[in-house]
């Protein structure tokens, strides 16, 4: 049985890879339309909302960059205790 | 997953174009202890390393090896950039130029491509460290070797930057290495591959 507290990381784990699909996938968009208005909006809003969502993610769980390590234990540096995502713990 | 940051890790100014410079440093780029062959060897070796901060570490110097790649990358760029067609014929630039113009392509100095045989990815932490202990030593030599040759203050600057690296890593290297030594059996390190077997290496150390 998967515990509480894993189901809703794995939750908030999914929602950052939807929202990073999303940052990713107009990335490319606006390479090629770099003067779309409404598409930079749209990028603009998941561009913010990932960077909230992975900011929580460190804060509750461990870090997801170097530069959010800080977010979760100044006690030890997590970033090397962490496991890795290879190993299936993002699914 | 990755991300990508515009920028370099350090700044390449180079003013003054020079084919045979280029023909040099492009060794770091897909030459046999290049920035390429570092970053795959790591990125590659890291998914068998059974100790997290032993991948971890793998993980982190593949990546900054990746900004390396992209350094020699621009040093080259801005070597052969504004190069005449009367500077590539008397340079001996020739010959990788008729295949590549002035793109960048991943080989060694004497013209062999890149090939995934540079490098490594053996499946037994010792071998793997050990391999990329000696890699650093060998891109520091190459490094050592490039300052040998190239004189131009704006190409050294950088090639400086990246020969001390190689010696931070080296050294990282080394203390993961022991990291990994510490959990086996210290009378005989090669007793098993704790990567693969799958014998308890507490009670084995007990028994031996």
């Amino acid at each position: 049985m998967m515990k509480t507290s894993d189901m809703s990381r794995l939750a908030l784990l999914h929602e950052i890879s939807k929202v990073d699909f999303a940052v990713v996938e107009m990335t490319l968009y606006l390479d090629t339309h770099p003067h779309e208005r409404e598409a930079i909006a749209y990028l603009n809003h998941y561009v913010k909302l990932k960077n909230q969502l992975e900011k929580e993610y460190s804060y509750k769980y461990e870090p997801m960059s170097v530069s959010l390590a800080n977010e979760s234990d100044d006690n030890k540096w997590l970033w090397a205790l962490a496991p890795m995502p290879w190993e299936g713990g993002c699914k | 997953m990755w991300s990508y940051e515009r920028r370099l890790q350090y700044p390449v100014n180079i003013k003054e174009t020079n084919a045979k410079t280029a023909q040099i440093i492009i060794s770091q780029y897909g030459g046999p202890d290049g920035e390429l062959a570092a970053s795959m060897r790591y990125l590659s070796q890291r998914y068998s390393i059974p100790y997290n901060e032993v991948a971890g570490l793998l993980t982190d110097i593949g990546t900054e090896e990746l900004a390396h790649f992209e350094l020699i990358g621009a040093i080259v760029h801005q070597l052969t950039r504004d190069l005449s067609m009367e500077e590539i014929e008397k340079s001996g630039f020739a010959t990788y130029y008729v295949d590549h113009t002035l793109a960048l392509w991943p080989q060694a100095a004497g013209g062999i491509p890149f090939n995934a045989c540079e490098f490594q990815s053996k499946g037994d932490p010792i071998t793997d460290l050990m391999e990329d202990m000696a890699a650093e030593q060998k891109a520091r030599t190459t490094y050592d070797n490039i300052l040998r040759m190239v004189k131009d203050p704006d190409v050294c600057d950088v090639i400086k930057f990246l020969r001390a690296r190689e010696v931070v890593h080296f050294q990282r290297f080394g203390e993961a290495l022991r990291r990994v030594q510490d959990k086996l059996n210290e009378k005989n390190f090669y007793a098993f591959n704790p990567a693969f077997d799958t014998c308890n290496v507490k009670e084995r150390k007990e028994n031996c």
